[in-house]
């Protein structure tokens, strides 16, 4: 078996993988990034309307454009990209790690580094995961496979479709299908509100005059072979109204319910992981449980917008540079989610640099008011104009921030 | 048109079907395995608990259970034979009262009478020793170590591979629509008018017995279809079982179960609710309620977050609640295998034997093969190999570094393997490799599959499905319909 090492093992080619990556090369590190598929970028290669690249290159992108300025980089720089390659294992070795890399030619590939990022990424949520009863036909499809199938393989998914899920994800294939020549019926959606932005709305259902059923939830699929229609039921204060139950036929039903990081192989090394995310619980430098191993992306928490991971990929990168010399954490506290917050990453924070929060709340609210306490005292505030939770929210304390604040400890984050 | 005579047609190529022709095949006689799918388990033999069930349920008076009891000890030869995912596991009674210690008092005596070995009755000590993540009010149970699980589907597969490597005829997509007797032939036809003649026919049509019987004009039953539906709770399920957990038997099923399935998955059901349709496998909201509380009675720290799919599965079963296995007393060179509900799969060796005898007595000359050979190619799967075998696989077959598959671990080459081996249907790959069957349940690797198989097989991807007929993956390209966005052509 071929062995070989790195400073850095970065592992997943797409938004997250590349950023991170450049940061630490950029710092004169020996770094490597597997990707399984046969070019970097990951997601990006799938989504091809435009909206990315808005806040870190200040024009709209197409996800593959978003991805060739990346790869690019990549290129030119001098970071090792081993295409077509799987990582299948990593374990932990003496002072540093060993992960074995899968691939048709030189084999199986084993890499003793002295850090891993991961950054492979998120999965849909399925049909399984959230328990449509019914009939098991064809026509079945998550968001994400529709998404492959009609822009990478040509393929018309379906004639007749209904579409589970109102975040962006589902609002874009509303359109996608639309655009093919499929006749999209509806939009239903569990939430009182839509999920996805209000400009989605406006250009993926309204200008093609789809429903859009909110409160409303998929209940049963029919048909035998092919799905030949669904049952959808309203819901008030949270209870399915079964005798207000109408049924839509159609062909084809995608699934557009959320995403999950992709967090198995982290599992298998032993990385502990946050229930409310997914993915695994890192410290102020996005460092997991175990030393020398690093998340980012939508691996460490799915993200509404590929700027944002490109940002905390670069930080995450800066921060694996930063161990590679020897920089540790002194002294840190925990963030704890507060009302109506429901995650809050990463889950530490140092008073002695700026730190930068993501988060989601639980709430839609206008004018809400975000909190930040440390022993019960107010270190930070800030207005939001509006607020919901398919949208991420973030703020920053800087090192100027933190010598105002006297209150040293966990800090709790919460909105009103 | 002499490849279409026959000395035995089965019907059916469900596990039943499959292991008589594995049977036959090691004989010198012509035989052809008819199926109306496009793949074999396609039916009653694709969606059960996958259990080897350890003897103990019903004492000798059923011919279920002396089958049962045979058809077990045959499983460890078949293993090796066959390669088929299979481990006695040993299963677990548990009890909790003293009411239902009664029950498992008379369940042992059954297995004393079926001359089970190693069965054992348990205290509570012993129990919770045994399974320490039952629930702690259990009083004690039952242990029966040579209970089992297999992979239900790739046993069908590999007894269908051994046997067609043996002579036999597979035909799929041949329901057998009509048949007449003449000049000790049966004359069988196809829904598609196809035909084959055959001197001996065996019905193991599964849940369609009752109407294959009919075409035949031979003896008139009912099958009654009763439904069973399952839990799928992904890997690294923190509450699964060493064990099959089972509950005390309840007056028509087993009960609910905990069953740590082979490959890893946990499964919890099934349910057991008689209906009419032969073909309605619908789950429904309030089973999985029920299923989760019944099961979660055994280990309390189930948990429905951790579902990645359900299914359901009929039992095709008879009003006598015993399997029907013998010839036709109504038409001449005909078999009966009817009725095989639950333990069919742990039965189907020992029924095979039985039928064989049956065939013997009643006049078919059946003489050895010399050149019979029971084995079959063990198929490499990355999953069961350490990184230093995947390398040396890869240099053998470089498809065996291209993971399709991440979430059960399933290279390009064991793909290839399925689609080479006749099984060209999502569902088909999904059975022999597992490829979707994990907790994207087909997310990311569906669209390579497809091209792998549209590349093996020259199909247009637009033709290939699911698993036959109308379940069509996607049956148009863009440009097939009127095009609103003219970026939209690729
Ligand atoms: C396939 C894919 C495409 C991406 N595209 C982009 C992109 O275009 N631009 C970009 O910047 N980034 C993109 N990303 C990355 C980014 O992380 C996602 O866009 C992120 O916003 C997920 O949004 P979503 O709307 O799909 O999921 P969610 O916001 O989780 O939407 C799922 C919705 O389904 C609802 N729901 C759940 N169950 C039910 C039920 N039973 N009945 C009815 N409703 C239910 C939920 O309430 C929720 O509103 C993509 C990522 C992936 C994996
Ligand atoms: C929920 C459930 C759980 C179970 N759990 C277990 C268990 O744990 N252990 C155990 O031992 N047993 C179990 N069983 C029982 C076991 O699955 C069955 O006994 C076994 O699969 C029956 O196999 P078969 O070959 O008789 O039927 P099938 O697999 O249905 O095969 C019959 C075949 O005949 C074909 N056919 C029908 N009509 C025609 C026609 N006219 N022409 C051509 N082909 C035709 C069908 O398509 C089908 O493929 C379970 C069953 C269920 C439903």
């Amino acid at each position: 078996m071929k062995t070989v090492s790195f400073d850095t093992l970065v592992i997943g080619g797409g938004a997250s993988g590349m950023a991170a990556a450049l940061a630490v090369a950029e710092e004169g590190w020996k770094v490597a990034i597997v990707e399984r598929e046969e070019s970097l970028g990951g997601i990006l290669h799938q989504c091809i309307h435009n909206g990315f690249g808005l806040h870190y290159f200040k024009e709209e992108l197409s996800g593959p454009e978003y991805a060739e300025r990346f790869s690019e980089m990549v290129e030119s720089s001098n970071i090792s990209v081993y295409l077509n390659m799987t990582i299948m294992d990593i374990v932990k070795e003496g002072d540093g790690l060993t992960a074995f890399g899968l691939s048709m030619d030189p084999g199986m590939v084993r890499f003793k580094v002295r850090t891993v990022v991961f950054a492979n990424g998120c999965r849909e949520r399925n049909r399984g995961n959230i328990g449509i009863p019914g009939t098991r036909p064809s026509g079945v499809f998550t968001a994400g496979l529709a998404q492959r199938l009609v822009n990478l393989e040509g393929l018309v998914p379906g004639k007749e479709c209904v579409i589970v899920g109102s975040g962006d994800i589902g609002l874009i294939m509303a359109r996608r299908m639309s655009w093919i020549g499929a006749h999209v019926k509806a939009v239903v959606e569990i939430q009182p509100n839509p999920a996805g932005l209000t400009r989605n709305i406006v250009q993926c259902l309204n200008d093609f005059d789809i429903p859009l059923y909110l409160s409303h939830v998929v209940g049963n699929i029919k048909g035998k072979d092919r799905v030949e229609g669904v049952d959808v039921i309203p819901l008030e204060n949270g209870i399915q109204q079964r005798d207000k139950m109408f049924s839509i036929d159609c062909d084809t039903l995608l699934l557009a319910v959320g995403l999950v990081p992709d967090n198995e192989l982290a599992r298998k090394i032993g990385v502990a992981l946050n229930q409310e995310t997914g993915g695994p619980v890192v410290d102020s430098t996005l460092m997991t449980g175990i030393e020398g191993v690093f998340a980012c992306g939508n691996l460490l928490h799915v993200h509404d917008l590929v700027d944002f991971v490109t940002e905390e990929s670069f930080r995450c990168g800066t921060f694996v540079s930063g161990f590679l010399k020897g920089k540790r954490p002194e002294k840190q506290y925990k963030t704890n989610p507060g009302k109506n917050v429901k995650y809050i990453v990463p889950n530490h924070y140092e008073r002695i640099r700026e730190n930068r929060f993501y988060m989601r709340t639980l709430i839609v609210k206008n004018n809400a008011l975000l909190s930040v306490k440390v022993k019960g005292t107010e270190i930070y505030s800030k207005k939001l104009r509006h607020i919901q939770p398919s949208e991420m929210i973030q703020f920053s304390l800087t090192e100027e921030d933190f010598k105002l604040i006297k209150e040293e400890g966990p800090m709790e984050v919460s909105i009103e | 048109m002499k490849e279409n005579i026959f000395d035995v047609a089965i019907i059916g190529g469900g596990v039943a079907g499959a292991a008589i022709a594995r049977k036959l095949s090691s004989y010198d006689c012509t035989v052809s395995l008819l199926e109306k799918e496009c793949d074999v388990s396609f039916g009653v033999s694709k969606a059960n608990s996958g259990i080897i069930h350890g003897g103990f349920h019903h004492g000798p008076g059923y011919l279920k259970s002396r089958l049962e009891v045979q058809g077990n000890r045959m499983f460890d030869q078949l293993e090796e034979e066959l390669h088929f995912p299979f481990k006695r596991c040993g299963i677990v009674v548990a009890a909790f009262s003293e009411e239902e210690m009664k029950t498992v008092q008379q369940l042992y005596r059954n297995g004393e009478a079926n001359k089970i070995v190693g069965l054992e009755l348990c205290n509570r000590a012993r129990i919770l020793e045994l399974e320490p993540k039952l629930n702690r009010d259990v009083v004690g149970g039952l242990y029966a170590p040579a209970g089992g699980i297999i992979e239900p589907y790739r046993f069908v597969f590999s007894l269908v591979e051994s046997a067609v490597k043996n002579g036999v005829q597979l035909r799929t997509e041949f329901e057998v629509v009509t048949a007449e007797r003449t000049n000790g032939y049966y004359d069988i036809r196809s829904s598609t008018g196809d035909k084959i003649l055959s001197k001996w026919v065996i019905n193991a049509a599964g849940l369609f017995a009752d109407r294959v019987s009919a075409v035949f004009k031979a003896e008139e039953f009912r099958i009654i279809p009763r439904k069973g539906e399952e839990f799928l709770l992904g890997r690294n399920c923190s509450s699964r079982p060493n064990h099959v957990i089972f509950p005390v038997p309840g007056a028509v099923s087993k009960g609910i179960l905990v069953i740590p399935t082979v490959e890893g998955t946990t499964m919890i059901g099934p349910t057991a609710r008689e209906q009419e349709s032969k073909d309605d496998f619908s789950t429904t909201e309030e089973n999985l309620n029920q299923v989760f509380s019944s099961a979660r009675r055994l280990i309390p720290s189930l948990s429905q977050r951790e579902i990645i799919t359900s299914f359901a599965g009929l039992r095709p079963a008879l009003k006598s609640g015993d399997f029907y296995i013998g010839i036709s007393g109504k038409r001449p060179n005909f078999v009966q295998v009817a009725g095989i509900q639950s333990p069919g799969l742990t039965a189907v060796p020992a029924i095979a034997e039985y039928v064989k005898d049956l065939l013997k007595k009643d006049g078919l000359v059946l003489t050895e093969k010399i050149d019979y050979d029971p084995a079959i190619p063990d198929q490499p799967r990355i999953r069961y190999a350490d990184n230093n075998e995947i390398d040396s696989l890869v240099k053998k077959n470089p498809a065996f570094g291209r993971v399709v598959c991440r979430c059960e671990s399933v290279s390009e080459a064991e793909i290839v393997a399925a689609v080479r081996n006749g099984h060209t249907t999502l569902d088909g790959v999904k059975f022999y490799t597992r490829a979707q069957m994990g907790k994207c349940q087909g997310g990311f690797c569906t669209d390579r599959i497809v091209k792998i198989i549209s590349r093996e097989t020259g199909m247009d991807i637009v033709s290939i499905t699911k698993r036959g007929r109308g379940t069509y993956l996607a049956r148009n390209k863009i440009g097939d319909f009127e095009v609103k966005d003219e970026n939209s052509i690729v």
